[in-house]
């Protein structure tokens, strides 16, 4: 334990080091993430324009879900994204063996190699939305449930690292995965909008297959005493494990057909 | 021209390869497109068929998005812009200063091809998508109407392209043009009318607007699509659009030849 733990400080420091080497483009790309944060406000900024509830929520408590799901996604990015985008990278390039021969285990070196500090300023900036719109909700929450927030946050990191890691392990199978990686962000888009607005299969599906609508709703809900019982929370965290379990079930196989590349 | 044709034909040929990518892109974009009209369909919950949120029906919104859809398989960027950014970064655009061949026409030509192949590729998934929609779609009042769309989407597809293409010729000066593709891209998502229809906005945004190319980029012709452009102003519309389109041609050349003036090839 502890000498992952002495590994990860490693890693940590050569992150900032490589980001540190490229600074206008670190401030740029932390530019590009608060642009497309200020669109998706702005977009349920003018849908409430013309309306005064969604669904059952009110426009203060959809900028919550809207800041709390960038939360997540941006907590999600600083530790994995980068990682699971170049797994296939790896695969391609036979740099995978380098990692594999490392005494420790290699989905954690896969995982954790690269961090991203920009998505750290940009999970600050989500706070600081989250915090204001609190306030225009004249929310008060207590310290069990803000505690409980930010560990149901968590597990909607979880759920998405799992995802995104099985939906990058099948570059072990085709190299064309890059596109199915990418096509991942689409999904964000969903954990963004209040579930109440979704019915039927479409519902079903981003529930129980790909827990889409648990993952920012659940923790939002309990801020806004909006949950309609605390088995959503463990519906949102028996989702998370068994994603974690299906992703490392994937890995185990993918792994076994990894041949490395001509070199 | 002949030789541009054949760039067409090789241009196909090669993005055929990357159908799988093309059939997971346009079904993926589904998902987002699904959830919005989900969100919409809450907004006009409890409201009368006939009854309009900012002039729009629950039809003609969700008409909105699916023709939006269309418009964007049609004319869309996707891979151009990186694609002509590399190719000055790594020097490949020195034989185009040999060959007798012009690299605007030559990554038009690009573009059509990858256009066509993609637009094919995602008619099965897109048209299933709206067949489920069916109800919610409307057509053109006009035969005349949909004859004005499609000269629109035409002008639409050279202003992505030439704006996309003066964008990359960045790479001449920076190293790193995605950043700034990324943050033209959010205003265009916006400012394009991609995210919402631009009339639901306060009326002196919109208004203020329509002094830059972006509405030409999407709105424009999903507007006369559906009827909210109608009349003179459909080709006072489609004159401005096309001055738009001789304007950004004119700064993607100038781009061009003075980046060529900075350029100096690297290995080779």
């Amino acid at each position: 334990m502890n000498r992952y733990l002495s590994i990860y400080a490693m890693l940590w420091r050569n992150s900032l080091v490589r980001e540190m080497t490229f600074k206008s483009n670190f401030l740029l790309w932390i530019v590009v993430e608060m642009m497309w944060f200020a669109l998706q406000l702005s977009f349920i900024g003018v849908m409430y324009l013309h309306t005064e509830s969604i669904a059952g929520w009110s426009k203060w408590q959809v900028v919550l879900l809207v800041g709390a799901s960038h939360l997540i996604q941006q907590l999600f990015q600083a530790f994995f994204l980068i990682n699971c985008t170049h797994l296939s990278e790896l695969i391609r390039t036979g740099k995978l063996d380098f990692l594999m021969m490392l005494p420790v285990n290699t989905r954690f070196i896969v995982s954790v190699r690269q961090l991203d500090f920009g998505a750290f300023v940009n999970a600050a900036t989500s706070i600081a939305v989250m915090i204001y719109a609190a306030h225009r909700l004249h929310l008060a929450p207590t310290w069990l449930e803000l505690a409980g927030f930010l560990a149901l946050a968590l597990t909607g990191v979880v759920v998405h690292y799992s995802l995104m890691f099985l939906l990058a392990s099948i570059s072990f199978w085709t190299v064309q995965a890059q596109g199915i990686v990418w096509a991942y962000y689409n999904l964000f888009n969903i954990a963004r909008l209040p579930d109440a607005a979704f019915k039927g299969l479409f519902k079903v599906f981003f529930t129980f297959a790909i827990p889409m609508l648990l993952v920012s709703n659940v923790p939002v809900k309990l801020l806004t005493q909006k949950l309609g019982s605390p088995l959503e929370m463990g519906l949102l965290l028996g989702m998370s494990l068994l994603c974690f379990a299906a992703s490392e079930l994937v890995w185990r196989l993918s792994v076994r057909r990894y041949t490395s590349a001509s070199s | 021209m002949r030789k541009y044709w054949h760039v067409i034909n090789v241009g196909i040929q090669n993005t055929l390869v990357y159908r799988f990518n093309f059939i997971v892109r346009s079904v993926f974009g589904l998902i987002p497109l699904a959830a919005t009209i989900f969100l919409w369909r809450a907004v006009f919950n409890g409201r009368t068929d006939s009854a309009t949120v900012a002039s729009y029906t629950l039809g003609e919104m969700i008409s909105y998005y699916l023709i939006v859809t269309i418009v964007d398989a049609l004319t869309a960027v996707t891979d151009d812009d990186w694609q002509m950014a590399g190719d000055i970064r790594d020097g490949a655009i020195s034989q185009f200063l040999l060959k007798p061949i012009d690299y605007l026409y030559y990554r038009f030509c690009l573009f059509f091809s990858g256009r066509m192949i993609y637009s094919s590729v995602a008619l099965v998934p897109v048209g299933l998508f709206i067949l489920y929609y069916r109800g919610f779609f409307v057509l053109p009042e006009h035969a005349a109407t949909f004859g004005w769309f499609m000269i629109s989407i035409v002008l639409t597809a050279m202003l992505q392209f030439l704006i996309s293409f003066t964008m990359a010729m960045l790479a001449f000066w920076v190293l790193e043009v995605s950043t700034f593709i990324f943050i033209l891209f959010a205003i265009e998502y916006l400012a394009s009318g991609h995210l919402f229809p631009l009339d639901i906005l306060p009326p002196a945004v919109g208004k203020a607007l329509y002094f830059t190319p972006f509405p030409y980029q999407m709105f424009f012709p999903v507007s006369i699509y559906l009827g909210k452009t109608t009349g003179a102003a459909i080709w006072q519309g489609l004159i401005i659009q096309a001055f738009w389109v001789v304007m950004l041609y004119g700064v993607a050349r100038f781009a061009w030849s003075r980046g060529i003036r900075r350029y100096a090839a690297f290995g080779g």
